[in-house]
């Protein structure tokens, strides 16, 4: 009777521990999907917002937006990470980036504007090349971080255009002795607690690439932006403040 | 006894006999159902694969090239297609085919600003060339990209009243009529009834192997040879945001197809006359773009721009250097329209033909399996 009574127990407490392994010590991973959306100071913008002077900025100058692209690279949910996402307003494409199997708890949330120095490889990425998003060999070759092109009315209030091109910045004082900063940067958007399927959305604030800390005169600063050094620098410097954490959906 | 075996003898014969006339209706029968089987050869006949020959470069740089599921390569399909190009029975009186004002030997477009249709009206629009289409990822064809897919794409000019000024349904009874199509389409389709739809899947297989990657270009960057320093000056203007800055519409060495095949206003005109993408998709911000083409095989493809008003490259490069007009739609990447462009020098301009002139694919356009 002691024995069998005891064999009852061991069962008992064997079941048990399965129990409390499925229910609490491995939570079942969840589904993370990245939005990325875009507003200026606020104001949501997207594609039917193209191609209209309805934008002021910074520095008092009214803009269009003809054409907006932009690249991100190494995005991580926790420990998943997704090579690079590029997404393109104009064309309503990339916007959206599911990752699976995403462990419940606290997750980091970071990723790299355009491509850092070690994956900025010349034309490696076939599905970055069939969209043209290269950057001449002339000036160190791979990626574009970022294509945005629009028109600004000039100080005779006459359309002008502009090319906002982000890139691995380049001095070329010395065309044979190019040197090179990498002007990608990093965002971290901190620590977000994953408890069921998930929607984060990341906002661009396209107002801040005009705005901090460097106001910028598009009169002065305008086209033939990729090969000018100290334009890329300032780009990257006021990139910084573009990226925010949005609405967290679970 | 005798009489009892003699009858189960009867019985055997006779049951023999019933079984033998059971065999010989089976067979009958079989051989009936067979025979209806064999002419229905469309049930049976696999078409063979079509493998695509991508040059090197294409697949080392490139996504793989757009085919439909729906309409996969054949080498039935593909010569089908071929034979329906060059085949004058699509137009209204017989008069002309694709090939009229897609010629092989000027990488499938003609030397005309406007193309003469079978009634001698001209088009409004300068005859597009035909080459690596299966890599337009966007699917957009003709210069103002009305047309979503090739196979839709090859419905059009055949019912063109300026054009081919067909009747589908009398083109189809012609084809149907033929000695030879039905069972080229029963051998590439499965079926020899023709439809319009067979006929334009067919067309578009055959545009799907057009392919052009054989340059001295192309030859330069796979090692094979060397440029000219006027053509890598010219290659260098054309790639350098400060003079040509072509590379951001026209590809790049990283980009072979050497069109970004999206759609433009690259200052022709302050005014419009033809909306272009604008009157395709109705929004005024498209009003004067056209999409842009590849600038392989320019010296073949002249003249130039969606209404062939340039007829030299000369012409061409003059426009982008001094000659860009402001409007509306004007695309940002068109700088410094202020003084008319970005004015280059008479050396840049040479080098940068030369460089323009080194994406002739002379294979191409010499290539006996794309003619005729």
């Amino acid at each position: 009777m002691k024995k069998i009574i005891c064999l009852f127990l061991i069962i008992i407490s064997f079941s048990s521990c399965n129990d409390e392994l499925d229910c609490c010590i491995y939570p079942k991973p969840v589904n993370v999907t990245l939005t990325f959306t875009q507003n200026w100071d606020g104001v949501p913008v997207n594609a039917s917002d193209f191609n209209k002077f309805k934008f002021t900025t910074k520095n008092g100058e009214i803009i269009s937006i003809n054409d907006l692209r932009y690249l991100l690279s190494n995005l991580k949910v926790g420990r998943k990470i997704k090579n690079y996402q590029l997404i393109n307003i104009g064309e309503n494409t990339g916007i959206r980036l599911n990752f699976e199997q995403i462990e419940q708890g606290v997750n980091i949330l970071k990723f790299t504007f355009g491509f850092a120095d070690t994956d900025n490889k010349d034309g490696i990425y076939q599905d970055l090349n069939s969209v043209s998003f290269n950057v001449p060999g002339m000036l160190g070759g791979g990626y574009h971080y970022m294509q945005f092109d629009g028109k600004y009315k000039d100080v005779n209030n006459q359309d002008a255009s502009f090319n906002y091109h982000a890139i691995r910045s380049v001095n070329r004082t010395d065309p044979a002795n190019l040197i090179f900063q990498d002007t990608s940067f990093d965002v971290d958007l901190g620590a977000i607690k994953i408890t069921n399927n998930t929607t984060i959305e990341i906002k661009m604030n396209i107002a801040e690439w005009f705005k901090n800390p460097n106001t910028w005169n598009l009169n002065e600063l305008n086209t033939v932006l990729m090969p000018n050094f100290e334009a890329q620098k300032m780009m990257s410097a006021n990139g910084k403040s573009v990226f925010s954490l949005g609405n967290v959906t679970q | 006894m005798w009489n009892i075996v003699l009858k189960k003898d009867f019985l055997v014969t006779r049951n023999n006999k019933e079984a033998k006339m059971k065999n010989n209706y089976l067979f009958l029968l079989s051989f009936f159902l067979l025979m209806n089987c064999s002419s229905k050869e469309e049930e049976i006949y696999t078409p063979i694969p079509y493998n695509l020959e991508i040059p090197t470069l294409f697949a080392n740089k490139l996504i793989a090239p757009l085919i439909p599921s729906n309409n996969p390569l054949t080498q039935e399909g593909v010569t089908l297609g071929k034979k329906l190009f060059f085949d004058k029975i699509l137009s209204g009186d017989g008069t002309q085919s694709c090939a009229s004002c897609h010629n092989p030997k000027k990488s499938f477009t003609d030397n005309q600003q406007f193309s003469n249709g079978i009634d001698g009206l001209l088009g409004t629009r300068n005859s597009m060339p035909l080459f690596n289409l299966a890599w337009n990822f966007d699917e957009r064809f003709a210069w103002d990209g009305k047309e979503f897919g090739l196979e839709k794409q090859a419905f059009e000019p055949v019912s063109n009243p300026i054009e081919m000024h067909a009747n589908w349904k009398n083109v189809v009874q012609k084809l149907q009529n033929h000695l030879e199509y039905p069972i080229l389409f029963l051998h590439a389709f499965g079926s020899s009834t023709i439809d319009s739809v067979a006929v334009t899947k067919a067309i578009a297989q055959f545009e799907r192997t057009l392919i052009s990657g054989n340059s001295k270009f192309d030859q330069y960057l796979n090692g094979e040879t060397t440029l000219t320093s006027e053509e890598q000056n010219g290659f260098a203007v054309f790639m350098d945001e400060a003079k040509g800055d072509c590379f951001h519409c026209h590809g790049s060495d990283n980009n072979p197809l050497w069109t970004d095949n999206k759609f433009h206003n690259n200052g022709l005109d302050a005014t419009f006359s033809d909306l272009g993408f604008g009157n395709v998709t109705g929004d005024p911000a498209d009003n004067g773009k056209f999409r842009s083409p590849s600038i392989r095989n320019l010296a073949f493809t002249a003249p130039y721009m969606h209404d062939g008003r340039f007829e030299t490259l000369d012409e061409v490069i003059n426009h982008y250097s001094e000659g860009l007009k402001r409007s509306t739609t004007l695309d940002p990447l068109m700088k410094k329209v202020h003084q008319g462009g970005v004015l280059l020098t008479t050396k840049d301009k040479a080098d940068l033909k030369a460089f323009l002139l080194s994406l002739s694919d002379f294979d191409f356009v010499n290539n006996k399996g794309f003619q005729e």
